[in-house]
């Protein structure tokens, strides 16, 4: 798979020798010193940052990154024990504590290289110096399925690879013979000629006090001993006996609970509240009002909440309080008309001249889409707990961001970084959401003001109504069509652009394309949703490209297929979806079938829905997905994250919705933010094609499909367009007719 | 009060009308029993009440007194991991995990009552406990495994793609 190149390390030189300071896989050795206390355990030697091997020849991954169910711990060691030639049996996985060493280096070398972007939605959650290179970047975030494709990719296998050559020059130099007939397998040293074997364990300090190799040479993928093989994740055994630990379950001495109500309408803030008889309460300990919430803390969660919802807070009136997501939608429609009309629009991508010829088709084909805000409803509601001493601070929470608390924790508190420690816990469900430190922020300012340790929760009224919101957003589309059918232009007009940058754009050979987009900022707050701005756009582009299909009279595989024959990775998965899937089957009566193809966190992903229509209701009954993520380090993982990526994108596409009404939210829990449920979630088979191509990320690429395959295949069952979300919205008046044979 | 919590009887002095999944977790410091809704939509909290899935965050602890409470962690036996808890491990079900004590407690009840639930009975048993991980498919394998029904083979082994650097690099 390639080397470890020389301008990677030049820039990890300068940047582990800078502020980043992060590069600890490239220089190992380098920030031992500061690291070692925290991570080394008795007898153990570092033999570079993100690897430890004891004397009992255990090697402990120390992974940058958080386990929220998508099983990057297994994975990202799986590819450093393979380069590592480790016995998989002693490998044991820890997750880095959140220190600045620690910081997630792949993202910042991406952003300095320009060849991976910070999602720009992430910015609220450091501070205003994150995008200043040469500031402090506290990046340690789980995210933009990163960590097999960057970290996993230039952290761990290089740091795998680099211990064991030095480990083989240790052992090389006891046994004054040449390092080359110094073998390294299954976490053992030998040398044939001589019969000498040792365990790596032995030979750890002497490794450890090595230079670091400058080029550890890679393996290719037929040495691959453990990357592609589907071991069991290691994080299962506890998640079905009880024993894991999510944030929700710390245990603290001395906490109390804490429930809130936040203000209604984002931005507006507490005028006042009536405590009294609530503070008489037994069991209360405080109410404690903030800027924009007011809390109770009480011994117990459900006497905090009893009472915090028995307070009548009154709440400063904004500007934004007789706003609603329909007024929303009409200021989409004004920004974008104002742009056409002042010429200010925001290119994305401009290739030929897609306005001249659209001006001069033959016929043109234009469309309207959108989607509302989305809530993340991760199954953990929301949660953190705090507990102050003199001049410490200490955070129990599970975090996709957990250096990014540690920094806004003690911004908010206005104390020092190194005096705030973050015991990160499994997450339940992340999807982004728990990317912001807005909870673990309230957690601490409500402990230090109640003088006590506190657990805080919100109930899940709170979580619903107080997220980080997937946007609403709305996108026109103009494609120009020639008389004989020929797609010659695509013109697209969106709000509201976020990342990453290449969401919108489509893969297809259309001569001329105009991208471009607008800014018409709302009051409700957004942050990265699975799949970010691929959630929105795999829609708009996807079923808009049906519908031009359907225009020329096309079969929407079809013309996919002639407009990527110059892409055959893309066409190799798309052909592996459509063939697995049965495309060219009849349908029955009443039933359709829906195709799209998207190109995500450099994975590509075709998705099949197959249809049926039920009393006037579409039932979407099976779903086949091929990927190609360019290698799959585990398999079944892998095909796990495409399993829970579509099912997530499919609650979206059928049930997702958060309504404003008079600026506030007015979904609450899950009868009205409905989830799917087991008796409607399709069959789903899942087809993973190695292609090759750099690794891609697995996390969020299976989302941004399945809402505009099941849309497609509801217009191929009725010939209903479907060009708002959620389909649950939308009336099905249809009969069934036979199709012409 | 008196509450016997897997086999075990133990006191609490809390207020009776309080919401069994909160005496569970903070005052008896079983934390395997999940908060997900309060309102007994989404099955995080289920654990079982004489053998039935209840769903603990709407059943005040009062309302148990003298009734035998299973939570997850008295889900297996001194001989081991439940059936269930085995099948759950070989089907690599859970990602985040949270919800899947609940899924377990309701999977568990249901084969206590029908040892041989067909595809339809498993929906309608399930249908009230939420997975935003959508590991539904892999929930239905593992009972199916459990109840001693063969599962249908597992996904299909990678194939070889097709990356052509070059011609990759023409179009972004």
């Amino acid at each position: 798979m390639g080397k470890w190149t020389r301008r990677g390390l030049i820039t990890a030189g300068v940047l582990a020798g800078g502020v980043f300071a992060v590069g600890v896989a490239i220089r190992p050795g380098r920030r031992q010193g500061e690291l070692a206390p925290l991570v080394a355990g008795e007898g153990e030697a570092m033999v570079n940052d993100w690897v430890l091997i004891g004397p009992d020849n255990v090697v402990t991954a120390v992974i940058p990154h958080s386990e929220m169910g998508q099983g990057v711990h297994t994975a990202l060691t799986q590819m450093l024990a393979d380069e590592l030639d480790a016995d998989w049996s002693m490998v044991r996985i820890r997750e880095a504590p959140a220190e600045d060493a620690y910081a997630n280096y792949a993202l910042g070398r991406g952003y300095i290289l320009g060849d991976t972007r910070v999602p720009k939605s992430l910015d609220p959650t450091i501070d205003g110096l994150f995008l200043q290179v040469g500031k402090a970047m506290h990046l340690q975030i789980t995210g933009g399925s990163n960590s097999v494709r960057n970290t996993g990719r230039v952290g761990m296998r290089v740091a795998g690879a680099a211990a064991r050559q030095m480990l083989r020059e240790a052992a090389a130099e006891a046994w004054g013979v040449p390092v080359q007939d110094v073998v390294a397998a299954a976490g053992r040293l030998l040398h044939p000629a001589t019969g000498r074997e040792a365990t790596y364990g032995q030979f750890a300090p002497a490794a450890g006090a090595r230079r670091p190799p400058v080029q550890p040479t890679l393996k290719r993928v037929d040495e691959f001993r453990i990357m592609g093989t589907s071991v069991p994740r290691r994080d299962i055994p506890a998640k079905v006996d009880g024993s894991a630990r999510f944030g929700i379950d710390a245990v603290v001495e001395g906490m109390k609970y804490a429930a809130v109500v936040n203000a209604p309408v984002f931005g507006a803030v507490l005028t006042s509240v009536d405590a009294d008889e609530v503070s008489r309460r037994p069991g209360v300990h405080a109410v404690v009002t903030l800027k924009d919430a007011v809390a109770v803390v009480a011994d117990g969660w459900w006497q905090a909440q009893q009472a915090v919802a028995s307070l009548r807070p009154q709440w400063s009136a904004t500007e934004a309080d007789s706003r609603s997501s329909e007024a929303l939608y009409k200021q989409f429609d004004a920004s974008m008309a104002q742009a056409l009309e002042d010429g200010r629009e925001e290119r994305d991508e401009q290739v030929g001249d897609a306005r001249g010829v659209l001006a001069n088709a033959a016929r043109v084909v234009e469309a309207t889409y959108r989607v509302p805000f989305l809530a993340h409803a991760c199954m953990e509601p929301m949660n953190a707990t705090v507990a102050l001493s003199d001049g410490a601070c200490e955070v129990w929470l599970g975090s996709q961001n957990p250096l990014g608390t540690k920094h806004d924790v003690a911004a908010a508190l206005g104390i020092a970084p190194e005096t705030v420690r973050v015991h990160n816990h499994y997450m339940g469900g992340g999807f982004g959401r728990r990317s912001q430190n807005d909870v673990a922020i309230q957690a601490a300012l409500i402990a230090r003001e109640a003088g006590v340790p506190v657990k805080l929760i919100w109930s899940r009224e709170e979580d619903i109504r107080h997220d980080h919101y997937r946007p609403a957003v709305t996108s026109r589309f103009r494609a120009g069509i020639a008389a004989d059918g020929r797609i010659l232009a695509w013109e697209n007009q969106f709000v509201d652009k976020h990342e990453p940058v290449e969401a919108p754009l489509i893969p297809y050979a259309v001569a001329n394309r105009f991208v471009h987009f607008t800014s018409s900022p709302t009051h409700v707050p957004f942050g990265p949703w699975r799949s970010v701005d691929h959630s929105q756009h795999g829609f708009f582009t996807e079923a808009f490209f049906d519908e031009v299909a359907a225009a020329v009279g096309r079969d929407p595989y079809e013309l996919r297929r002639e407009l990527l024959a110059d892409k055959p990775r893309h066409l190799a998965v798309l052909d592996l979806a459509a063939g697995k899937a049965g495309w060219t089957r009849p349908r029955e009566p009443g039933h359709g079938r829906g195709i799209a193809l998207q190109q995500s966190f450099g994975s590509i992903v075709a998705t099949v829905a197959e249809v049926a229509m039920v009393n006037n209701r579409p039932r979407v009954e099976r779903v086949v997905c091929a990927v190609d993520a360019g290698y799959a380090v585990t398999p079944d993982g892998l095909s796990a994250q495409m399993e829970s990526g579509i099912l997530y994108g499919l609650t979206a596409a059928l049930y997702g919705e958060i309504s404003i009404d008079n600026g506030a939210v007015l979904q609450s829990n899950f009868h009205d933010y409905r989830v799917v449920r087991m008796d409607e979630a399709p069959v789903i088979e899942v087809h993973i094609l190695n292609s090759g191509a750099p690794m891609g990320g697995g996390g969020e690429p299976g989302t941004p499909g399945i809402a505009p395959a099941v849309a497609n295949a509801i217009f191929d069952a009725t010939g209903h367009r479907i060009r708002e979300l959620p389909i649950s919205r939308h009336d099905f008046d249809y009969r069934v007719e036979e199709r012409e044979a | 009060m008196e509450l016997l919590i897997n086999g075990q009887v133990r006191r609490l002095d809390v207020d009776p009308q309080m919401p069994l999944l909160w005496a569970i977790r903070e005052n008896l410091g079983l934390t395997g029993t999940k908060f997900g809704c309060g309102v007994a939509q989404c099955g995080a909290c289920t654990v079982h009440v004489d053998g039935k899935a209840v769903r603990s965050c709407v059943t005040p602890v009062a309302s148990v007194a003298g009734k035998a409470v299973t939570t997850i962690e008295g889900l297996g036996s001194d001989a081991g991991l439940h059936p269930l808890q085995q099948a759950w491990i070989e089907q690599q079900v859970p990602q985040c995990g949270y919800c899947q004590s609940g899924q377990l407690m309701s999977a568990a009840a249901l084969l206590m009552e029908n040892p041989a639930p067909d595809d339809a009975a498993i929906d309608a048993a399930m249908r009230g406990n939420l997975c935003r991980c959508g590991m539904y498919g892999r929930i239905r394998r593992a009972i199916r495994q459990a109840a001693g029904r063969s599962t249908e083979a597992p996904a299909s082994e990678p194939a070889v793609g097709v990356y052509e650097p070059r011609r990759e690099k023409r179009h972004g």
